[in-house]
């Protein structure tokens, strides 16, 4: 009986899960096609470096070391989890326990990693909510955004205490001796504090343990379906993401072969265009929408944890300018959720009438970027919102003509004497003379 | 007035001479009054390493960095036609620039254009320079100065050279210091991304104020810096707090060229 309850919330779990991935797979199809450049045996090392290694967070220790306790601890409990599903199925109590030996070195390093998480988390909470470390307490960490950090620090903490509970209820039921539990397994943390429970009767305990159990294996599987619609996403997405990460100099901004085009025509009235193709559907310089966007720069919106190292280290934002990277992707993954509904329901997307640029991002954002790379720089996962920015300053440019005052001027200049200053091109030769 | 003698490609050209390296002076070096001085000091120490070089002159073009940054694709395009076509017809395989900007166009930009070079900056050259001991420094001069280093957000972060600027100024008998937030953690000057040709947006400060107070922090007796517009930037923070007097803004190859006596 148990198992078929069991069978049935794993795959409902599982199944919810698969749905919300699809998803937002579909949405990141949303965006345009980008030819990813660069060798694959530089993609791959890139992903291990960054990813899996996770260079990039050493740049502030603190948060590195414990970021680093809750990585290695989620990645190796889930070998724990693996024993739970097969117990799970077959109503079987530590299957794995034939391991001997080793088996009571895995469970030591799990309960020890569950220890080391807690207190990780409990020092991120603090961080967050008592320290009130500025860059979670900017402009766009509004209520969700730290609602949503807290939610997965405190699930966090409660499976990794079931875990620890359930293991110092086992303990105490292998040396009664009580039937079903197999004398197998090393609990360095929990022996600690199994004494709290030795005065429970054999059945309360049972009791105790079984719902430690049943909770730890539930919250996991509430909390893969929370995943996909928080920050941390970034659990999954790091990996493909790092792999497709840009592998060009930073200072490479992508060229508009569009563009070109039209600049070659311009420039070489002989040369003969391109056959028109009458079905194409006219072309948008640069991006007003997230449709507008390539998938890769719609796949770091999803990749986003909001840990805002790119706005601590943006000079505009640090002088207090309405620009924040943080927010550029923050907002994109917002438009991009909206549009996935709008489609949900509609079947197809229908106009809404708003758009990723003034509806979200607004061109004073825009213009505060000085284009220094800071934030692609500083992100742990090598997120790109300098792209973005870029592609809105396009559509702004190109399509609208709505660049600042000075920067009309500026282009005009270029244009009329081929500097950015009113300078006559006669006069390049002036520096060679002494004064 | 006396003339820097500086020959064009087009003046080599007519004497049957090609040379080794065009030298792309940019508009900042070209026309700013201060840049045009890390022009002159740069080709003081090329003409004084006997390297065989030359300048483009009145056929140079803004290489239409600005234009790109603030999303102005077509201008960038026509002016990077414009300028391969130059640049193409001359046969320029090797070009040396004293501006990030102008460096990070030629080098990363202009190649999908059919613009391909060999494109360095100006601190490169003058640590190749000094390795192959066709450069000598006397640095002498900055015996007891201190010096800080403010690195190029286009030279740096965009393009990863953090090391020729520092190995050519530990040539001088000067101290070198770093900022906390110095090589890839480097904070700009404020003037990237078409900022130099528009009024800052609002906020609390300047960021070349932000910059020059953590400059100044230090305490040094030279900032030295590797792109006219972190000249400008840097040089106005300077004024900010009232340190001319103090604290000089050089280029690196001003303190190259100061330190030669050229």
């Amino acid at each position: 009986m148990a198992n078929l309850i069991f069978i049935i919330i794993l795959a409902a779990g599982v199944f919810l899960f698969t749905k919300n991935i699809r998803k937002i797979i579909r949405n990141i199809q949303l965006g345009k096609d980008v030819k990813i450049e660069g060798s694959t045996a530089e993609r791959w090392k890139t992903m291990a470096l960054v990813a899996l290694g996770q260079s990039k967070m050493f740049n502030r220790p603190v948060a590195a070391v414990m970021h680093i306790f809750i990585y290695v601890g989620f990645v190796i409990i889930n070998i724990e989890v693996f024993e739970i599903l097969i117990d799970g199925v077959f109503g079987t109590h530590r299957v794995l326990s034939f391991l001997g030996g080793f088996y009571d070195f895995l469970i030591g390093s799990f309960e020890v990693l569950a220890l080391l998480v807690l207190v990780a988390c409990v020092v991120f909470l603090v961080r967050r909510n008592i320290l009130k470390l500025k860059r979670f307490w900017m402009r766009e960490m509004t209520s969700w955004p730290r609602s949503d950090a807290n939610i997965i620090l405190i699930t966090e903490i409660i499976l990794m205490t079931l875990f620890l509970t359930m293991n110092a209820c086992d303990v105490i039921l292998q040396n009664r001796g009580i039937e079903h539990y197999v004398k197998a397994g090393a609990f360095p943390i929990s022996d600690l504090y199994a004494g709290v429970f030795s005065g429970m009767s054999d059945s309360g305990l049972i009791m105790l343990e079984r719902f430690c159990w049943w909770g730890h294996i539930i919250g996991i599987l509430a909390f893969l379906n929370y995943v996909p619609y928080s920050k941390h996403f970034h659990i999954l997405l790091a990996f493909p993401n790092t792999y497709y990460s840009n592998l060009n100099a930073k200072g490479k901004f992508t060229n508009l072969e569009s563009v070109t085009t039209e600049v070659k025509l311009m420039l070489d009235p002989s040369a003969t265009p391109l056959p028109a193709d009458a079905n194409a559907a006219p072309m948008r310089f640069g991006a007003k929408d997230v449709f507008d966007l390539n998938w890769k720069q719609l796949m770091d919106a999803y990749t986003c944890t909001e840990c805002g190292r790119c706005t601590s280290n943006c000079p505009a934002n640090i002088t207090g300018k309405l620009l924040s990277p943080r927010k550029i992707m923050m907002d994109t993954r917002d438009r991009l959720e909206e549009v996935g509904k709008n489609i949900d329901s509609n079947k197809e997307f229908k106009d809404d009438g708003k758009t990723l640029l003034t509806n979200y991002i607004s061109p004073e954002e825009l213009w505060a970027c000085t284009t220094c790379n800071a934030c692609t720089e500083a992100c742990p996962v090598n997120i790109d919102p300098l792209s973005i920015i870029t592609d809105m300053r396009r559509f702004l440019v190109m399509e609208q003509s709505a660049a600042p005052t000075e920067l009309n001027g500026m282009f005009t200049k270029i244009e009329n004497n081929g500097a950015p200053w009113q300078f006559s091109p006669t006069d390049r030769m002036k520096w060679t003379e002494e004064n | 007035m006396t003339m820097l003698k500086v020959p064009t490609v087009q003046e080599l050209m007519q004497e049957g001479k090609t040379p080794d390296i065009l030298f792309w002076v940019g508009c900042s070096g070209s026309f700013d009054q201060r840049a045009q001085k890390i022009t002159k000091a740069v080709a003081r120490i090329l003409t004084n390493c006997n390297i065989s070089f030359a300048v483009l002159g009145t056929e140079e073009s803004c290489t239409g960095d600005p234009a790109k940054r603030a999303g102005n694709e077509f201008l960038f395009q026509m002016q990077a036609l414009m300028n391969i076509q130059v640049l193409n017809g001359y046969g320029v395989k090797k070009i040396v620039t004293a501006c990030p900007h102008c460096f990070n166009t030629l080098k990363n930009e202009y190649p999908q254009l059919g613009g391909t070079y060999e494109v360095v900056h100006h601190s490169q050259l003058l640590q190749q320079l000094i390795n192959a001991g066709t450069l000598k420094v006397s640095g002498g001069k900055f015996l007891g100065k201190k010096i800080v280093y403010h690195d190029p957000c286009y030279l740096g972060r965009a393009n990863n050279i953090y090391e020729a600027p520092r190995e050519v100024i530990s040539k001088l008998d000067s101290e070198l210091f770093e900022m906390k937030r110095s090589r890839s953690n480097g904070l700009c000057c404020g003037a990237g991304g078409a900022q130099m040709f528009k009024e800052p947006e609002k906020g609390n400060r300047d960021i070349n104020i932000e910059r020059t107070e953590e400059i100044l922090q230090l305490n040094p007796t030279h900032v030295a810096v590797g792109c006219p517009f972190c000249m400008t930037m840097i040089t106005d923070g300077v004024k900010h707090f009232e340190k001319e007097a103090e604290v000089k803004v050089m280029d690196i190859a001003e303190l190259i060229a100061q330190a030669n006596d050229l």
